[in-house]
């Protein structure tokens, strides 16, 4: 693939702490080989600013492979950028053009805390998992694997749901920050699923009520989750939940 | 210090079961009382902590990532091996045990490799009542593929993603334990010391990496799931924050460390693109079972693939191995592409890449397809069309990831891949029953030795680990733990852990107040050019020598020269991966130690030197055949211990896949 260099300009998120108020700052990202990665443009000016005395730019990133769900950057107003279907890791500095401005900011959203500069705390979505994301089988109690046949349209799209990476683009692109397709994700993933079905009414109720309690918003619907989300998961699985939650109430 | 493997007497088939019929067991009452620390969360960790909570032990676990769910495991793609002979195809506990030490060359425990067979039928019980969702059949039963070193199909599959799905699958085990408070979690924490008492572990002492405080946490047990140390080489399929610091530390408290030299070197991923380079990412082994290796007949060809005919091309796997063909593994493909490229018949831009086409898979498949509709006139157009969309079923996650990365369509275009650093078979030393040489410190997964010997065969990491955490480990730790019964809650305001935490806000100062020229990732390059360049894919001498003088020139300089900014009592990435890379600096250096002492070749280790006349990896039984098992003598370096590996069933030979 061919390749050229460009220069940028940045405009970075920077927020000391959790309690600073945080703002805007400007850099100049020069040299650019457009076959780097989003955050690899990110390691350059790092080296360039620990070089120059200056402290670097905090993000969270691990596996660079868009599977971890680590990496969780808003830029130029979207969530992982402007490359559909892909995440932060993945994106490339092909997307941009020689002399284009930058804005890049962290996940916002209550539930969602800033730790430092593009880093936030999503801890919440570890705790609407504890509220139900599970099916109860200790280890060992299970019987052979191929006694429970499962219809293979199911079972895709189970697969389907449970590829979702837990990166919360959905909540930082929903402008109600609403974690209904992560949350939903979860739920469809055992809904299909036989293994799913003794839990599946304490599930749905206890993962919404959990999702509320943290402090997520509400769905109103306007997709932008399923829109931004790297993994590509289906608004229907929102439907699905509601489906699900509707049914569990009338069965309480 | 004397090593006892603890291996069962009694028949290989025979011992695992006479080892849980008789092994010590601890009534439920009392695992209320007991604690065990779990450091890591990846398949070794969530499985363990899940399965030991379950049991009524209280645990904590503890990861540098903001969630379990994020450890590397995640990004394991291919598959996952178990002898359930599901295919008819004459699989079975035998032949999965006897491919495990035969792809490792002979350099893993026959006792270990066994076990490890036999419970891998229960990983896919358990991951499938679960609810992870693997790939399936028509008939709704489980689907296979084939993976390298092994004839037979036996690898269980979710597309190209099985990793994460299994690691979500042990994950949410953890969360319900997590939610009824059998488990604490400490995410975001990285564990910087071991703190043992009487010889026996007794607790850690940890970071919080948000706020930068030091604390101490006791218990009974302590289990490093902590995975690999492939970072050492800089560039890798490893996460970026993926380090070898807690077992680092652990061996510099007493534990061994086994072969460490015995490194596996990936044959597809994304060829290194440019100096920017941050990690370098695989293309699932998966891939050979459909895509065909070649390069031109041409030294130095520039043409396009598309303009190279057919008789133009060199299908070298599959004309140096007509038995395995693409599928030999990994080790031997790897070498193999690196002697095509060295030899002047690389292609792409570096020149240091060799095709994976998938031209006839689509064409094949696309067949299949259109008999299956009935259109037995399909035009050539449409065949390939169906056959993309086959293609694209099995595959699809990696030809997209593929894409993003390098601006070529894989459908089209042949992919370009070349060997990269992937998994390490060394680690700390453990025992039959997991446990390290230091009483009631454990190792499970990639971070232990003793499954792979010098080379891992594909979909067996993930096997391993859950093997470990649901299976090995559960058992295995009451046989320990039995006899701690009495020993109170451990008491962490002990000259033990004061001294620990001492020895670690020393470091952290240190590095603060260096104030050097140059950052973390300067020294970190460095080392792992000298790595790959030396100890990497082909290894002599006079090469190793040197690397190990330029690692101890690179280490002075680095605590010289580094640069840490910002401050100790906030989040801090830079402070993390200075203390990470300076456990490479001192690792780096046994390994090529390791490498230098092991005069023969076997599997991923390959020392030119010893090599057969076709340029096979050649071993020498009469000397290596044991385990090297390092003990660390600080300022003096290290001492080597030998574990002999003994072969009752399987008899060594020369590894043939021709």
């Amino acid at each position: 693939m061919e390749h050229t260099t460009i220069n940028l300009k940045l405009k970075v998120w920077r927020q000391k702490n959790a309690q600073d108020s945080g703002r805007f700052e400007n850099y100049d990202a020069k040299d650019i080989s457009t076959e780097m990665s989003f955050l690899e443009m990110f390691d350059v000016l790092n080296e360039r600013l620990i070089n120059e005395g200056q402290d670097p730019i905090a993000f969270d990133h691990d596996c660079r492979e868009g599977i971890c769900g680590m990496c969780s950057m808003h830029i130029n107003g979207r969530a992982h950028g402007p490359w559909q279907g892909t995440t932060t890791c993945q994106l490339h500095m092909r997307a941009f053009k020689d002399g284009e401005t930058i804005t890049v900011e962290p996940w916002r959203a209550k539930a969602f805390p800033v730790l430092k500069d593009l880093t936030v705390d999503r801890s919440a979505f570890d705790r609407i998992q504890q509220a139900g994301g599970y099916v109860s089988v200790n280890t060992g109690n299970a019987q052979d694997g191929n006694a429970l046949p499962i219809d293979k349209d199911k079972a895709d799209a189970s697969f389907a749901a449970a590829a979702c990476i837990g990166c919360g683009a959905c909540v930082a692109a929903c402008k109600n920050s609403s974690a209904m397709l992560f949350t939903s994700a979860k739920v469809s993933q055992y809904a299909l699923l036989p293994q799913g079905q003794p839990e599946r009414t304490t599930r749905v109720l206890n993962m919404v009520a959990q999702m509320d309690k943290e402090g997520f918003g509400a769905c109103t619907n306007t997709g932008a989750c399923e829109a931004e989300c790297p993994k590509e998961i289906s608004i229907s699985n929102i439907a699905r939940l509601n489906r699900e939650y509707l049914s569990a109430q009338l069965s309480l | 210090m004397g090593l006892n493997n603890r291996i069962p007497a009694g028949e290989l088939a025979q011992k695992w079961s006479t080892y849980k019929s008789t092994c010590k067991l601890v009534n439920p009452a009392n695992k209320r009382s007991l604690d065990i620390i779990v450091v890591g969360t990846g398949l070794a960790g969530a499985s363990a902590a899940a399965s030991l909570a379950e049991l009524g032990y209280s645990v904590k676990t503890f990861c540098f990532q903001d969630s379990g769910r994020r450890a590397h495991s995640i990004a394991a793609q291919g598959g996952i091996n178990a002898a359930k002979n599901y295919q008819n195809d004459g699989d079975s506990v035998y032949r999965l045990f006897y491919d495990t030490i035969k792809g490792g060359d002979y350099r893993a425990r026959e006792a270990n490799v066994h076990r490890l067979a036999e419970v891998s039928g229960n990983i896919i019980d358990q991951c499938v009542a679960q609810g992870v969702p693997f790939a399936r059949e028509y008939g709704g039963l489980l689907s296979n593929r084939s993976f390298g070193g092994t004839q037979v199909q036996r690898t269980f599959y979710a597309a190209g993603q099985t990793g994460q799905q299994l690691l979500l699958g042990a994950y949410s085990a953890q969360m319900r334990q997590v939610a009824i408070g059998k488990i604490k979690e400490y995410n975001r924490h990285e564990m910087l010391d071991v703190v043992t008492i009487d010889g026996k572990a007794r607790g850690i002492i940890a970071r919080n990496l948000v706020t930068g405080e030091i604390e101490r946490h006791g218990a009974h047990a302590v289990l490093l799931c902590t995975g690999g140390y492939g970072n050492v080489f800089f560039l890798s399929t490893n996460a970026m924050g993926s380090n070898v610091t807690a077992a680092w530390k652990a061996h510099k408290k007493g534990a061994f460390f086994g072969n460490p030299c015995f490194t596996q070197i990936h044959p597809t991923c994304i060829p290194v693109s440019g100096d920017h380079q941050s990690k370098l990412t695989l293309m699932s082994e998966s891939l050979r079972n459909d895509g065909r290796i070649w390069v031109p007949k041409k030294q130095g060809d520039t043409r396009k693939p598309n303009e190279i005919a057919e008789e133009e091309r060199d299908y070298y796997l599959e004309r140096r191995y007509p038995a395995f063909g693409n599928l030999v593994p990994r080790d031997v493909a790897s070498r193999a592409a690196k002697e095509r490229c060295d030899a002047g018949y690389g292609v792409g831009s570096s020149k240091m890449a060799v095709y994976l086409d998938f031209a006839s898979a689509i064409e094949r498949y696309g067949k299949t397809e259109a008999t299956k509709q009935g259109k037995s006139n399909a035009s050539k157009e449409d065949i390939i069309a169906m056959g993309k969309d086959v293609v694209k079923e099995k595959y699809g996650n990696l030809f997209e990831m593929y894409a993003k990365i390098t601006g070529e369509d894989p459908y089209s275009v042949p992919m370009r891949i070349y060997p990269a650093v992937h998994y390490t078979m060394g680690g700390l030393w453990v025992d039959y029953e997991l446990m390290t040489n230091v009483p009631g410190l454990y190792a499970l997964g990639e971070a232990n030795f003793s499954d792979h010997g010098a080379n891992r065969l594909g979909a067996s990491a993930l096997m391993q680990g859950l093997a470990d955490g649901y299976f090995v480990i559960p058992y295995t730790i009451g046989n320990y733990l039995a006899d701690e019964i009495s020993t109170p809650k451990i008491n962490t305001n002990q000259v033990a852990f004061d001294e620990a935490e001492k020895a670690v806000t020393d470091r952290i100062h240190h590095f603060m107040n260096v104030k050097g020229t140059k950052s973390v990732d300067y020294f970190h390059k460095k080392l792992g050019l000298i790595m790959w360049n030396q100890c990497g894919m082909a290894r002599n001498e006079q090469g190793l020598k040197q690397a190990i003088a330029d690692i101890r020139a690179l280490r002075e300089e680095f605590w010289k020269e580094v640069r840490v900014p910002g401050t100790a009592d906030s989040l801090n990435p830079e402070l993390d991966k200075a203390g990470r890379v300076a456990d490479f600096l001192e690792l780096g250096e046994l390994m090529c130690i390791d490498a230098l002492n092991r005069e023969e070749s076997c599997g991923g280790h390959f020392r030119e030197e010893h090599q057969t006349e076709d340029g096979e990896a050649l071993r020498h039984d009469d000397k290596f055949m044991y385990v090297s098992c390092w003990e660390n003598k600080g300022e003096q370096g290290w001492d080597l211990h030998k574990e002999d590996l003994v072969y009752d069933v399987i008899h060594p030979s020369q590894r043939n896949y021709k």
